[in-house]
């Protein structure tokens, strides 16, 4: 289990990153109600790549271990943990 | 965090891969290279790592590092690769399942790890290694050159797929070159092969870097996705 509040200090760093290279109308709110993907979404789904790829690295430099987080188990989940923030810091917390 | 232009190259300990290292070393590049065993050979601006490059976990660990020390990666050339001249009914599965670590899963891994990399600074050229082999169709090398074949496939999909972070994919595809990859051909396949090229010579190491400094000059960012295959194959 990792602390949750943690993850998700980590997870609003990697929107800011994110957030740097879209144009304002498609900026990403820091809320755990935030859609990730899906049609509410303000993501590309190329930003979505992004987004994971940046957030594994702050994972891997918090946590000195090595993350992938659209593995498998993440895929075949029936109810995706990258519907929204709050369910992806669920998803790593129990990582 | 340095600012010298910096290259990861796989399979470094000999054979091209050591040429490599020493050519752009030479050129300022901050090569950073990988093999199984140590390398009996040190520069200032290179950098060794000790690991199989089909070990996902080494591997990410191996670019942590990079990120950490670097913050950057400007080229990645994947030349680590093995063969095995074998008629297939004489091919041990460990034999198949060794080149296609080595080959396919090898450089999918450290494209993947490279491209996390560069996609920060929105630039990139990754150079991946193919072999005539493969489009002449040589017998006896039925699963290097098939390996060969899934790297060429990669190649030309991963350029698509990052083309949008500004990174270029392309593969060079030499000709034998005497290192120990063919040191157990008999010199009649090897001369018959030859002799299937357009220019009938075996390739040298600096006809291989000559064709990665195109793909790797910045005037080279409309440049993906190409097989270029040496000696007019």
């Amino acid at each position: 289990m990792r602390d949750r509040d943690k993850v998700i200090r980590l997870i609003y760093a990697a929107v800011d990153e994110i957030n740097e290279t879209l144009p304002q109308e498609r900026q990403v709110t820091k809320s755990v109600e935030t859609v990730l993907f899906g049609r509410s979404s303000t993501l590309e789904s190329l930003d979505l790549v992004g987004l994971i790829v940046s957030l594994e690295e702050k994972l891997q430099e918090e946590f000195d271990t090595s993350f992938t987080l659209a593995d498998e188990r993440a895929m075949s989940q029936q109810r995706s943990p990258f519907r929204n923030i709050g369910t992806l810091a669920d998803y790593i917390s129990e990582f | 965090m340095d600012d010298a232009q910096t290259m990861v190259i796989t399979g470094t300990r000999k054979g091209i891969g050591r040429y490599l290292v020493e050519y752009y070393a030479a050129r300022g590049w901050q090569v950073i290279g990988c093999s199984r065993e140590p390398v009996d050979f040190s520069l200032p601006n290179y950098e060794h790592y000790c690991l199989s490059v089909s070990d996902e976990s080494a591997v990410s660990t191996m670019f942590a590092a990079i990120r950490k020390k670097h913050g950057r990666l400007d080229v990645l050339i994947n030349n680590a690769g093995i063969a095995s001249m074998n008629h297939v009914l004489l091919t041990p599965i460990r034999t198949v399942q060794d080149i296609l670590n080595t080959n396919v899963v090898g450089t999918f891994l450290f494209c993947r790890e490279a491209a996390k990399l560069m996609r920060k600074h929105r630039y990139g050229r990754i150079v991946n290694f193919a072999t005539v082999a493969t489009p002449l169709k040589l017998e006896g090398e039925a699963m290097y050159a098939a390996s060969k074949a899934a790297v060429e496939s990669l190649t030309q999909v991963l350029s698509r797929e990052l083309a949008d972070f500004g990174i270029t994919v392309n593969a060079v595809g030499p000709t034998p070159v005497k290192t120990d990859l063919i040191r157990s051909v008999p010199q009649e396949k090897m001369t018959a092969l030859i002799n299937r090229q357009a220019i009938r010579r075996y390739g040298e190491f600096q006809d291989i870097s000559n064709a990665i400094d195109f793909f790797i000059r910045p005037e080279s960012d409309f440049v993906t996705g190409q097989i270029l295959y040496l000696g007019g194959v």
